[in-house]
């Protein structure tokens, strides 16, 4: 469902930086559907990648079989992310919080961590410099806190500040995908607030699974389940294996 | 491998070995092991299998990188048990940390041999909080706050690749990750090929090569060199293998059983392959490109 939601946001002809898992899917889904021309750009160096399999990693040989280019990472940081060629980026972390701001590099203080994570990879760039992102990410109260206890990837108000007041090129998070329903910032305050329900879920569920007093639209809109279409080429042609789809 | 090692590794040196995904060198990183390296400060942008390796058996004061997972897996956890256990037994490993644009920038000032590089990023993220080196300049031409990252340049730099001459003239397609970046920046270069081709092997394409004879101090004949990470044209990623180590790692017991069986129980490369005769159905298949015409 998610990878199914995540595909209906990409349009023919952009330009994608993908990341691995659900958002690989979601990318390779839209390929296969409606959005033919989509450019996947992985932060490896493959541009227009065409995947004959599904890639275990962001670095997976497969992305450069029959690919546009195959650059160096100076050039993919440089040349296509900060020159601001791309269009969407794919974010997902531990923890997101009520501005959208990512973590994926502890739990608990810094110096002394509960949990490590991996850190940023390029998550920290992409959340600045796409012209805007998508996050993808499961509800839960641990995953969705007041407040991330690092912000690796800056969502639409870090430090209490407009991401123009802080000069970031990208518009930021403009949707959260989870497994329930779609959040997207107020446009006034840069809060997540809830913009439509999966089928059968109701606003309670969604509350559930978020670590803040989550504020709607005054209407939210219901989101179409994946079409027969989709599934079948996500559980017979992307994802056989159900490495992620699992998740 | 055994002399490259002996020769241009020594305790307390800042040591690549790059490749992202692609082209990661285990053959060197499992010789450093053997030959039992103490206080490296290791750098890469994906610690990967090898540091977590590197980092459980002991070789490591502190490390440098960007992201640090089982990419698509999960942890590494000698990793983790170094960094989460402070006042443990497993404490004492330093760690500075960038996102990948941020090393990426830190190895192009490094090969430029400038003092930093500038980049637009780390703008109301935490990374420079919890990385002091990580700073900032104000353009002289448009007054804009640009992030710096200070130049790294490593002691030793280790690039996998598949094809080189005897002079370390080194081709490499696929993935290009910051391998050339990271050898112009270091002092030393060893390049560990797959294949030791003809110099005329080299000039025949070029615009292929990627790191010049001039800066590499040895080249080192290692085939299957870079499993279980993969060579593009020669076998894939041993996927099985990234997922088993979840397991490995996760126990400091069997991780010390692994090195025992599969580094230090193994004079060199061709003995660990000996043992895993399993890699045989991981040659890749023909994608042979057409090539272009260099004439004039």
């Amino acid at each position: 469902m998610m990878a199914a939601v995540a595909a209906r946001e990409l349009a023919d002809g952009e330009v994608v930086f993908v990341g691995i898992g659900l958002p690989n899917l979601a990318c390779n889904l839209a390929r296969a559907t409606h959005a033919p021309r989509l450019v996947l750009i992985y932060e490896s160096g493959a541009v227009g990648a065409v995947p004959e399999r599904l890639p275990v990693s962001i670095g997976d040989p497969a992305l450069v079989t029959g690919s546009l280019m195959v650059c160096g990472m100076a050039d993919v940081f440089q040349c296509l992310l900060q020159n601001g060629r791309i269009e969407v980026g794919f974010l997902g972390g531990a923890q997101v919080d009520r501005y959208g701001n990512i973590n994926t590099t502890v739990i608990g203080p810094y110096a002394r961590p509960t949990v490590r994570l991996p850190g940023s990879g390029g998550a920290a760039e992409i959340a600045i410099h796409a012209q805007r992102t998508l996050i993808v990410a499961k509800l839960g109260r641990r995953a969705f806190p007041e407040r991330v206890d690092f912000v690796t990837s800056p969502g639409q108000r870090p430090e209490g500040r407009t991401r123009r007041e802080l000069r970031m090129p990208g518009a930021g998070p403009v949707k959260i995908i989870t497994d329930k329903a779609i959040l997207e910032p107020d446009e006034e305050t840069g809060e997540m607030v809830l913009a439509a329900l999966y089928p059968g879920v109701s606003v309670p569920d969604v509350q559930a699974g978020v670590g803040w007093s989550l504020r709607s639209r005054p209407r939210p809109t219901p989101v179409a389940p994946p079409t027969a279409q989709q599934l079948r080429l996500l559980r017979e042609v992307l994802d056989p294996k159900r490495l992620f789809l699992r998740q | 491998m055994r002399d490259a090692v002996a020769r241009f590794v020594h305790d307390g040196d800042t040591v690549v070995i790059e490749g992202f995904t692609h082209l990661i060198c285990f053959a060197a990183g499992h010789e450093i092991i053997r030959q039992g390296r103490r206080d490296l400060t290791l750098a890469r942008l994906t610690p990967d299998l090898i540091y977590d390796q590197m980092i459980g058996a002991g070789c490591a004061r502190k490390l440098v990188f960007s992201w640090a997972g089982n990419p698509g897996v999960g942890s590494l956890h000698a990793l983790r048990r170094a960094v989460e256990g402070v006042g443990t037994r497993d404490s004492g490993l330093e760690i500075e940390e960038y996102s990948h644009f941020g090393m990426v920038a830190r190895f192009a000032a490094g090969a430029a041999r400038l003092p930093f590089w500038p980049l637009r990023d780390y703008m109301g993220t935490d990374l420079p909080r919890a990385n002091p080196r990580i700073k900032s300049v104000t353009c002289p031409y448009t007054g804009e706050d640009l992030a710096t990252v200070p130049a790294l340049n490593p002691d030793v730099t280790i690039v996998h690749a598949q094809r080189a001459d005897a002079d370390g003239n080194t081709q490499i397609w696929g993935l290009l990750g910051v391998q050339r970046e990271a050898a112009f920046a270091s002092q030393r270069v060893i390049v560990v090929v797959e294949e030791l081709v003809d110099e005329q092997v080299i000039r025949s394409d070029p615009n292929r090569t990627v790191i010049p004879g001039m800066i590499v101090n040895a080249v080192v004949v290692e085939p299957w060199g870079a499993h279980p990470s993969y060579a593009q044209g020669y076998y894939d990623r041993d996927n099985d293998f990234y997922v088993a180590w979840e397991e490995v790692s996760r126990s400091r017991e069997r991780l010390a059983r692994y090195l025992d069986e599969f580094v230090y129980g193994v004079p060199d490369r061709s003995a660990y392959l000996e043992k895993q005769p399993h890699v045989a159905r991981l040659k890749a298949k023909e994608r042979v490109c057409a090539g272009v015409n260099y004439g004039y």
